[in-house]
């Protein structure tokens, strides 16, 4: 449909916004063999030593764990609440709705700051010391976020007289809940779920505010970062996460975009 | 290794501790309804007679490079302790870190004299039992009972470590080294200075002022009055086109001088040491108008969760070897009068670079860190606090 | 209803509550010397705010830079998300909608960290300048460099709500303009531009906020003149611990976000979140 020079000028868009998006991220493959640990270009040499003090850094495992864990802790706890509340907007008029809509937006619409900061002051407020499950809070409130967007979105575009027809043909709530609206809404929860646990995984600014001793593994690298001195190691442990995450956001991918929603086409 | 000789230091001492009485008496008047009590909140609180086992754990806060692998694997291996250390990379950092006792998460906290008082005073800090440290009597007499840890002789906290900030800059730019800081409000300079992005670096301008400027009147960078304190600041909105970045973060300044961002300014020690063993060709100096430093102690939190390894910890960082270790690696002085030997043993001729050695004459000229307040030195009311200091620097950025 | 009790009892008691206490502090104000606050109820941390230029410049600062990473980004991903949503073949789409991914999951910091690599005196953009003879650009640490980084950190955020939202325009639509005669391009201007808007408009929430609220970007890839709302408030609250004045601060980017979110909405942002 488009014309040829049209789609040859937005494959090179594309092509160069491409190279714009992963220069960095090879820049941090290639710095992770750094010889030097400061960081200048060019690279002074290559070395596979990082590898192995990464490997044996009880730091990095301890702060890989803690994401981990806070990660799906929080994760869980969004796809509940976040699904919940999305079934409950989708089905209910009721005044002060869009009010609601606009709470469940804060979270993701607010700086991570101050998100941050007036959690840091409510849990000192009331003698709750930060931890762990400070820090699963934090992240809870924006997961909630994520996955409540992902299963209306998906609510929404689901067509109504689907539900209507497999009451008529006399199934139950229960029933129709679970042979047809969770088979429809899976793949917005699990798309949901996922990027839900990749902003948690990945968060900062919050969880500055939220842990106490405790390193998530972004806390680790902001450390190291001002640090100075073992560099490369950072670099080792984040190109490490891209590559074990490169198959399920792929999976993710065609979850959501590319069989996700067919294209539709001319004509019902 | 001779002892410091004791005048120079008892009068710097008197100094501080007018300024503490000043602060506890004049306290109340500077707040609005918060309390300054002529007593340390905490001064009640009976330190251990004894060292327990240790927690297992030890969380820290500290300067970027005060703890390093380097020393730090022995003493887990030593004492089961493991060591979680975040960096802070300023006073105010730390003060606000270990704001409510620590919060029931940092154990210890190597504050400079600019953040002990506050400490102090608003009870985040308790007294700690010197004689659980063995190597305290081998500390130099100034440094076992500091004016800005130690209170009605009460002590709280061990000293460290102290040392000087320094000028540093490119010796492929100034093949002579520079005798003045004034290299750092040269106009010809422009872009390729850098300073710490903390708001005592008032202090570093106003101690210039103190030689340059001397009708100003000036005796005490810390203690500055309405005038004087605008002319240091007028000073430094000067100096502010010529910055490229100010530097909050020790590796920023590595980073800055490594690519050639900059070729001038004020660092620490430490990263003179770390550029130079990734082969930068840098050097400090310390210029004819002297300098500001810093006199660091290892602070106890109310609420530490793991004190024994606290105690622990301030053992061993206080024995010569670590003590040589941490001077060397960091750039600065040890308080252990018997750190020098061991300081030669590792680096010879370091003992003497580092006036582990040298007396009071190179204490005296450094302008030791430490909180300004309203009572100034001859006790008159009118010095600018330290608040003010910090919303000025926020204007002076930009 | 009953659904919609847990979560909304979490958001009420601890977000919101939170919100609510960070507004009331704003009112408060510390102790000078032992930083401890003092519950004394007065406007001046709102007073200086608004009265001294420094804090007029610096709130300036940033609301512009947000606007412009937001228009950069916009434009940047308009043409990527139409090709993604209209022209890619399945596997293409799939492909691209996994590399927007991605560079999420590198994490942020190391990312931005990666970018003083590239813009330093002597980095990687210097030195290709320079290798094909060209002067340096020398935007290392300035707010050139910052919107640079900003740009590129939010792409992503951008790029997948207004590809959702060309993804559900009808090519019956684009069909029937063609129809009537509308070349291709006004048949893009008027169809598809603004029914993509409220994909736009839901990116842009993104873009917006988290440009209004980051810290370290400017920490780490900032220079001189690079202080924005989030460091000045991250400043006072874990370095200089003046809580009430950052929470006073804070109150500027709620308010701004408070404006942009209603019309945000207007826009039809909220059903292409």
């Amino acid at each position: 449909m488009e014309g040829r020079w049209t789609k040859l000028a937005l494959q090179a868009w594309v092509a160069l916004l491409l190279v714009f998006l992963f220069t960095p991220i090879l820049l941090i493959f290639i710095y992770a063999f750094n010889t030097s640990n400061i960081e200048s270009w060019p690279i002074p040499g290559l070395t596979l030593k990082w590898f192995s003090s990464t490997w044996n850094d009880p730091d990095v495992r301890s702060s890989l764990e803690l994401s981990l864990r806070a990660g799906l802790t929080a994760t869980a706890l969004a796809l509940l609440l976040g699904s919940s509340a999305a079934f409950a907007i989708h089905r209910l008029t009721f005044f002060g709705r869009e009010v609601v809509s606009l709470l469940f937006v804060l979270p993701l619409a607010l700086p991570g700051i101050i998100t941050g900061i007036s959690l840091n002051a409510f849990f000192s407020f009331n003698g709750i010391s930060l931890s762990l499950w400070t820090i699963v809070i934090g992240h809870t409130t924006f997961c909630i976020v994520v996955v409540y967007n992902n299963v209306l979105a998906r609510l929404r575009r689901t067509q109504g007289s689907l539900i209507e027809a497999a009451m008529d043909l006399g199934a139950n709530g229960f029933q129709v809940f679970r042979d047809i609206t969770l088979p429809l809404i899976s793949t917005a929860v699990v798309a949901g779920g996922m990027l839900a646990f990749a902003l948690s995984f990945d968060e900062v600014i919050v969880t500055t505010f939220t842990a106490g001793a405790q390193n998530t593994l972004p806390l680790w690298i902001f450390g190291a970062i001002r640090l100075g001195q073992r560099l490369p190691e950072v670099n080792v442990v984040v190109s490490f996460v891209i590559l074990v995450t490169i198959i399920p956001v792929v999976i993710a991918a065609r979850l959501t975009g590319g069989g996700g929603v067919a294209r539709v086409q001319a004509g019902r | 290794m001779s002892s410091p000789g004791r005048p120079s230091w008892v009068r710097l001492g008197c100094l501080l501790a007018a300024a503490v009485v000043a602060a506890t008496a004049c306290g109340s008047n500077t707040s609005t309804g918060g309390s300054t009590l002529q007593q340390p909140p905490t001064a009640t609180v009976k330190p251990p007679t004894a060292v327990g086992a240790g927690e297992g754990q030890l969380n820290l806060i500290a300067w970027e490079g005060y703890v390093d692998d380097s020393w730090v694997k022995q003493f887990t291996v030593q004492t089961g302790c493991v060591v979680n250390a975040k960096y802070a990379g300023s006073s105010d950092e730390m003060v606000s870190l270990m704001k409510d006792g620590g919060g029931g998460q940092w154990d210890m906290v190597s504050a400079s004299g600019d953040a002990d008082l506050r400490l102090i005073y608003s009870g985040d800090v308790k007294p700690m039992n010197e004689k659980l440290i063995p190597d305290f009597t081998n500390f130099q007499t100034y440094f076992q009972a500091p004016p800005y840890n130690t209170i009605a002789g009460i002590h709280y906290g061990i000293s460290l470590q102290w040392g000087p900030n320094m000028l540093l800059y490119s010796t492929k730019k100034f093949v002579n080294p520079p005798t003045s800081w004034s290299v750092i409000y040269d106009a010809n300079n422009s872009g390729l200075v850098t300073v710490p992005d903390n708001p005592i670096q008032i202090a570093d301008a106003a101690l210039y002022l103190m030689k340059t400027q001397p009708k100003l009147g000036i005796k005490d960078p810390y203690e500055l009055t309405k005038v004087q304190f605008d002319a240091t600041v007028a000073l430094l909105t000067k100096q502010r086109p010529l910055i490229k970045k100010y530097w909050a973060l020790a590796s920023d300044e590595i980073s800055l001088f490594q690519n050639g961002d900059v070729v001038v300014g004020a660092a620490w020690p430490y990263q003179t040491i770390q550029l130079k063993l990734a082969g930068a060709p840098v050097d400090d100096t310390i210029p004819t108008e002297g300098a500001t430093g810093w006199g660091d102690t290892w602070m106890l939190a109310t609420k530490a969760p793991h004190p024994n390894c606290a105690y622990l910890w301030t053992q061993y960082v206080s024995t010569p070897k670590v003590q040589a270790e941490q001077a060397l690696f960091f750039g600065e002085t040890p308080v252990n009068s018997k750190a020098c030997a061991e300081m030669e043993a590792l680096q010879t001729g370091s003992c003497a670079q580092y006036h582990a050695d040298k007396g009071s004459a190179y204490f005296d000229t450094i302008k030791f860190w430490k909180t300004p307040i309203a009572q100034c030195g001859d006790g008159s009311n009118n010095c600018i606090p330290y608040d003010q200091w910090v919303s000025a620097w926020t204007t002076i950025k930009g | 209803m009953l659904l919609l009790t847990p979560p909304m009892a979490w958001f009420v008691l601890i977000y919101l509550a939170s919100l609510v206490l960070l507004l009331i502090t704003a009112f408060w104000s510390i102790d000078p010397f032992t930083t401890q606050i003092v519950q004394v109820w007065n406007t001046s941390n709102f007073e200086r705010i608004l009265t001294e230029p420094t804090y007029r410049t610096i709130i300036g600062r940033t609301v512009l830079m947000a606007a412009l990473v937001t228009v950069t980004d916009a434009v940047l991903a308009f043409p990527f998300a139409y090709f993604m949503a209209r022209v890619a073949s399945r596997r293409v789409q799939t492909f691209l909608f996994a590399s927007v991914l991605l560079p999420l999951w590198a994490s942020y910091l190391a990312r931005v960290y990666a970018w003083i690599l590239i813009l330093n005196h002597s980095g990687l953009l210097n030195w290709s300048l320079q290798s094909i003879g060209l002067p340096p650009a020398n935007i290392g640490y300035t707010n050139v460099a910052m919107w640079v980084v900003f740009s590129y950190i939010w792409l992503p955020f951008m790029i997948i709500p207004v590809y959702s939202a060309l993804e559900r325009v009808h090519e019956s639509l684009l069909e029937a303009a063609a129809d009537l005669g509308a070349r291709r391009w006004r048949a893009i201007r008027d169809i598809v531009l603004p029914l993509a808007l409220p994909g736009v408009a839901a990116g842009s929430i993104f873009t917006f906020s988290l440009t209004l609220g980051d810290y370290i970007t400017p920490i780490l890839v900032g220079g001189a003149g690079s202080q924005f709302i989030g460091n000045v408030v991250y400043a006072n609250v874990g370095i200089a611990n003046n809580i009430p004045f950052a929470a006073a601060l804070a109150v500027v980017p709620v308010a701004i976000m408070a404006v942009y979110l209603l019309i945000a909405q207007r826009l039809g942002a909220f059903e292409a979140l």
